[in-house]
């Protein structure tokens, strides 16, 4: 890591008061970890009444007010700040707004890096870090992310819960790809990048750079001695929004894993807003592999018999994985077609994250849905149906964290 | 006189509230004071005014969880001085430097909390000319003045307070 990579990062917070919420010492742990400090920006308390006018967003709570004072103190270079954390509070609808909005202002109107977050009394300085890291990456790293081509013989690992993945790019262009389950980390690793340099017919000696991400990345990443060992926020965004063509605006990423979810809204390919499951398998990959056991089915068939059948055949009464499969194999039993089971369990996954993820989340066109689950057909046909809008899955879409580290990899060729 | 009338002022840190309530030999009942006792305590360390994930907990006495923790975390520094209102000034439109806690959802509750109440309540606008200031000034006043002044208070404790009084004055 160079000096520049290891320095001290400012970040300005922009919060509603969250030393009211009890969370704020989470917050300064958590900028610690990642050699981080938060800054508090100066304003003019005068200011405070008059900026819902000059922000064209008028709202009643003042420190709202605070928040958009801040932001333009930010902006206008008064405040030397290197990132900014904004920050309110969950199920607050002026926050959420004033939240947005800043982060959209920030965006616009200067090259700071901004990640949002909503919080509660029980955020801690664990689900603080991944996103802190992100910002940090993208403050240290932001000549890396700008990158919109590949260039050169570059390779990607990603080290995923179920499977790791790994390609090899050739001046843009995917040229091999290894997918395979992961068991132990190393070994999967070794065997899917293996998979990976077959198919491309090049050696590992003529690889000019490697980047690693995933669950495993800081352990794939030391052993392959990876240039580019980052978090799966940051470049699964970059994969997603590379693969779909939509590098330019905004769009939101929704990643469905083997054992989790995220979903990204996303400005110029970096990540700002984004939240990540983790807590019920019932909206994962896991939950897929469950109902096509027990409807007898590969899982690579399980999406063409979900876009035969009607989910509203269905009954589920619980989106967990014990709970909501003894739901389908009880319809199962009373009549109902495989079919009809498959698609109820592709909307029960999607439903389960319109209801816990995406309320965070604001939807941007392009959606654009990736990992594994979105290969299942139904998936993006049952999350269209729910959102009222097109879904995009962009070819090799299960691949964007081998494909995003690849792609961000290459920058270490220039260098 | 050992009585005082325990004042709730909205906003709650109006310095300019606070002082014109003690003038009148009230109490005022403010933020300034919850969070003077939550630094000075010793007890915590959850800089920077001491309030831990546990105090939206006891803020669920004044709003259910679906309510945000930083309307709850700031309910549970103004609610205990609701409890102990016994009149209430309250002044709509300030401007923020006149005082502010930041969340207007805090505001709307605390407001209707103070008034659902049953205890005096004044509102008054806030000033915008001189006539106006003169005016708000004379409303507070003849409001403070028609609080009760004096309530019996017998013991070796009230009387230890009252001369402590007499020494500060003098």
């Amino acid at each position: 890591m160079s000096s520049e990579e290891s320095a001290l990062v400012k970040i300005a917070l922009v919060s509603c008061g969250s030393e009211y919420a009890g969370v704020q010492p989470e917050f300064e742990e958590a900028a610690a970890k990642v050699n981080a400090k938060f800054i508090y920006p100066e304003i003019d308390v005068a200011s405070i009444d008059t900026i819902g006018r000059d922000f064209g967003l008028e709202v009643a709570s003042g420190d709202l007010r605070l928040m958009m004072a801040r932001a333009k103190a930010v902006v206008e270079g008064i405040t030397n700040a290197e990132g900014v954390f904004i920050t309110t509070c969950f199920r607050c609808a002026e926050g959420a707004i004033v939240r947005n909005e800043i982060r959209r202002y920030i965006h616009e109107h200067s090259n700071i890096p901004v990640i949002s977050y909503s919080f509660t009394e029980s955020t801690s300085a664990g689900t603080l870090l991944t996103r802190l890291e992100a910002l940090t990456t993208i403050v240290r790293r932001r000549h890396l992310l700008t990158r919109e081509v590949q260039t050169g013989l570059t390779a990607g690992i990603d080290s995923g819960s179920t499977t790791t993945k790994a390609v090899v790019m050739r001046d843009n262009k995917i040229i091999g790809k290894g997918w395979v389950p992961t068991t132990k980390v190393l070994e999967s690793a070794e065997e899917a990048y293996s998979q990976a340099l077959k198919e491309a017919g090049v050696s590992r000696e003529e690889i000019q750079a490697l980047g690693t991400t995933g669950y495993g990345r800081f352990l794939i990443g030391n052993h392959l001695k990876a240039q580019l060992i980052q978090e799966e926020i940051t470049v699964n965004s970059k994969g997603a929004v590379y693969l779909a063509d939509k590098q330019k605006g905004s769009a939101t990423v929704i990643d469905i894993g083997g054992m989790d979810n995220k979903a990204i809204s996303v400005q110029d390919g970096i990540p700002g807003m984004f939240t990540m499951g983790g807590i019920c398998a019932g909206a994962s990959g896991r939950f897929f592999e469950m109902i096509s056991k027990r409807l007898g089915v590969d899982i690579t068939e399980l999406g063409a018999l979900a876009v035969k059948g009607m989910h509203e055949n269905v009954s589920m009464n619980s989106y967990c994985i014990v709970f909501g499969t003894q739901s389908l194999v009880n319809s199962l039993a009373k009549g109902a077609t495989p079919e009809d089971v498959a698609a109820a369990a592709c909307y029960s996954v999607v439903e389960q994250i319109y209801e816990q993820q995406l309320q965070e989340v604001d939807v941007k066109e392009p959606l654009i849905l990736v990992g594994g689950s979105s290969l299942i057909a139904g998936v993006p046909k049952a999350l269209g149906e729910l959102l009222k809008i097109d879904v995009l899955v962009p070819e090799n879409s299960h691949m964007i964290g081998a494909v995003g580290a690849a792609l961000l990899a290459s920058g270490f060729v220039e260098e | 006189m050992s009585f005082l009338a325990k004042v709730f002022i909205y906003p709650i840190n109006s310095l300019i509230l606070a002082d014109l309530v003690e003038r009148f030999g009230h109490k005022p009942l403010t933020m300034m004071s919850q969070i003077r006792e939550k630094v000075t305590s010793l007890s915590l360390d959850s800089p920077p005014i001491n309030i831990t994930p546990e105090d939206p907990k006891l803020g669920l006495k004044y709003a259910a969880i679906e309510v945000p923790a930083g309307v709850r975390g700031r309910m549970a520094l103004i609610g205990p001085l609701i409890e102990q209102t016994e009149a209430a000034i309250i002044v709509e439109n300030p401007p923020t430097d006149f005082g502010c806690v930041g969340c207007n959802r805090t505001n709307e509750l605390t407001k209707y909390l103070v008034r659902s109440k049953g205890v005096p309540v004044l509102e008054v606008k806030y000033p915008e000319s001189d006539d106006e200031a003169r005016d708000f000034v004379y409303k507070i006043a003849a409001f403070l003045e028609s609080l009760p002044k004096e309530k019996p208070e017998t013991g070796e404790k009230s009387k230890g307070k009252e001369s402590a009084e007499k020494e500060d004055k003098e």
